[in-house]
């Protein structure tokens, strides 16, 4: 099935590239996200099984592809509206659009089911070209620097994951077998040459952390963020980050098999307090909308990684808290293009009163600035309460009370320029200009908003127990 | 490590991808490059060439240093150190130069010290992930020349400094 989907989206991808017909982008379109609920559909009724040797449908790889099977229908409806609706569409920008969507949805989803990490490797390549056509899709100066900035950091660290991949398998030479599936690597994990193993981790980590958004290289995902279009914004800062965890995650189980266990959650706990300060530091002189959600989404990612790296209830949480977050965030994002619609503009100076003009949409930023804020209605107030708890059991108190007063930052920002869009009425806005905006383009970020408080305050048992089998191989 | 430890259909991959790729492919690639955007003079350091050559020097040395202090048998220490030493040159490079297409010769420097060192590793991977990576790097370096040349038709000017408007308000 993993190959007919794989040929079956390159098809179609290469299809939309070459086909500049309307009516025939959108059936192909369509025709990818059926191919794409089918095979989640498939990979559900055969939950961890091997399909054609590099691919197992565990129990991590089960929950992330549900997650960007949801985020994606969106992501291709408001993807329509968006370029239907752009007055510099051509043939020719719709069909490069569509194709590098498909391709990056497609690379992404493998990319969370392969089980080989030269596998992983190559998916998250992918994930950077086809990122970079979506990032480049205004074609004008400012869109040119971010997509070359994106290119260039992510070409740089996924060659830090190869060199990774290299020391992890010569830390692996003296197990006699050279097979590096992560299957394979935990069951050998007791006699992994520790100090090639100690350079392989930290070169993987680099790499993935220009995918997840978190220190040193999110600077990279916070620029194609900022220039991508919405719908394509919104699946970088969800599926993809999501793509970047799962590459640390799988071995990071590996490492805390070993007696690196410690050196390795201080390695990323580091990592995820720089990017929370980073966060909160551009958080409170950020001006820009879109900027400023991809910065709540590098706050996001530290709080994950202080989740993995205090362990215990931290892992379970820090799974809970990316899934949320991608909804919350896509949502946000989704969102954003029916906000530049009203004021033509993404710096908050020129934003305001916006529950006037669009309530529906106006909902939509309140309830999704709650949920990203982990107000208590929203599911991310568990998944964070629970890192908090995991942090305290780990007797990291100070670290703890520092996080708390960061996170006051954060929300403190995140407040200000929110309640100013909503209610306070900007200078100089010409209210003849507002365009009616249809609530039903709401609906689905409703729809994700909602899901992520139901999966937050009552996981059904399926969800909690596919969580618990995803770190049943971490120490407790 | 020697070649010949290596089975015979991953060294002509190997070889075919040295030859045609590594020698043949890319520097014509980068030729059109350079004469499509009328590029003369490469090399426009931050830093002086002297301090430049000294700071290489300490990397080469620590690295030296660093592959004495792992102790495995398995890997040729020769091909450990020119490795490591060329991927620190290759972001060295980039870190200290104006020009965007010495950034990309930065990365092609980083890249061949990965492939030394895929090569000291030995084959490892699965034949079909190797023919993979290759085309990927293949593919990464399209794409950067690609977009190099988008912006010496938008910039007219192949410099870093230009690349600076994106800010956060």
């Amino acid at each position: 099935m993993i190959i007919i989907y794989l040929i079956g989206s390159l098809l179609i991808g290469t299809g939309l590239f070459f086909n500049r017909k309307k009516a025939l982008n959108y059936t192909l379109i369509c025709l990818f996200l059926a191919l794409q609920c089918t095979l989640t559909i498939y990979v559900c009724c055969h939950y961890n099984e091997t399909s054609s040797s590099y691919f197992t449908f565990d129990s991590l790889g089960v929950i992330m592809l549900l997650t960007a099977t949801i985020i994606a229908i969106p992501a291709v409806f408001h993807s329509y509206i968006y370029i239907e609706e752009s007055e510099e569409m051509t043939p020719r920008s719709r069909a490069m659009y569509f194709g590098a969507l498909t391709l990056l949805i497609m690379a992404v989803s493998s990319s969370y089911l392969a089980n080989h990490i030269a596998v992983v490797w190559i998916f998250t390549e992918i994930t950077t070209l086809s990122a970079s056509a979506l990032i480049y899709h205004h074609r004008n100066k400012l869109a040119l620097e971010g997509t070359w900035k994106y290119v260039f950091i992510c070409a740089i660290s996924i060659t830090f994951v190869f060199i990774g991949i290299l020391f992890l398998s010569l830390s692996f030479a003296n197990a006699g077998s050279d097979d590096l599936s992560y299957k394979n690597l935990l069951a050998n994990s007791s006699i992994l040459n520790i100090s090639w193993l100690r350079l392989a981790f930290l070169f993987i980590f680099t790499g993935f952390t220009a995918k997840l958004g978190l220190f040193p290289m999110f600077t990279a995902g916070v620029d194609a963020k900022d220039k991508a279009p919405g719908p394509a914004a919104a699946l970088l800062s969800s599926i993809v980050m999501c793509m970047g965890f799962v590459g640390i995650f799988r071995i990071y189980v590996v490492i805390a098999n070993t007696s690196l266990l410690h050196w390795a959650s201080l390695v990323v706990g580091i990592a995820a307090f720089i990017s929370l300060f980073i966060a909160a530091v551009y958080m409170i002189k950020v001006k820009n909308i879109k900027r400023m959600m991809a910065y709540s989404s590098v706050e996001h990612m530290g709080l994950v990684m202080l989740g993995i790296a205090a362990g215990g209830i931290g892992y379970y949480a820090a799974i809970l808290h990316i899934v949320l977050h991608s909804f919350v965030k896509s949502s946000l994002f989704f969102q954003y293009n029916q906000l530049y619609k009203v004021f033509k503009n993404k710096n908050i100076y020129y934003l305001g009163n916006y529950f006037k003009y669009n309530t529906t949409g106006a909902m939509v930023v309140l309830l999704a600035f709650i949920s990203v804020t982990a107000m208590p209605p929203s599911g991310m107030f568990v998944s964070e309460f629970l890192i908090f708890r995991s942090m305290f059991e780990a007797n990291q108190l100070i670290l703890l009370l520092v996080v708390l007063l960061l996170l006051t930052f954060i929300i403190w920002a995140f407040a200000k320029n929110i309640f100013k869009i909503l209610f306070i009425p900007s200078v100089n806005f010409n209210e003849n200009t507002v365009p009616k905006i249809n609530p039903l383009r709401s609906l689905s970020q409703f729809i994700l908003l909602g899901g992520a408080a139901y999966l937050g305050l009552n996981p059904p048992m399926i969800f909690v127990d596919l969580i618990k089998n995803s770190i049943q191989f971490l120490p407790h | 490590m020697e070649l010949s430890h290596i089975n015979t259909l991953n060294l002509i991959l190997i070889l075919l991808e040295t030859i045609i790729f590594k020698s043949v492919a890319v520097p014509l690639f980068l030729r059109y490059v350079l004469k499509r955007n009328h590029i003369t003079r490469e090399a426009e350091p931050y830093l002086p060439n002297f301090v430049s050559l000294i700071i290489t020097t300490i990397i080469v040395i620590t690295t030296i240093i660093l592959s004495n202090t792992m102790q495995e048998g398995k890997l040729d220490k020769m091909f450990f150190v020119v490795a490591l030493s060329t991927l620190f040159t290759g972001l060295y490079f980039i870190a200290s130069r104006r020009k965007i297409i010495t950034h990309v010769m930065g990365y092609l420097v980083i890249e061949n010290g990965v492939f030394v060192l895929s090569l000291a590793v030995g084959n490892e991977m699965p034949m079909l992930v190797n023919l993979g990576i290759m085309l990927d790097i293949f593919a990464s370096v399209l794409i950067l020349g690609v977009f190099l040349n988008k912006i010496g038709d938008v910039f007219k000017n192949i410099d870093v400094n230009q690349l600076t408007n994106l800010k956060d308000y």
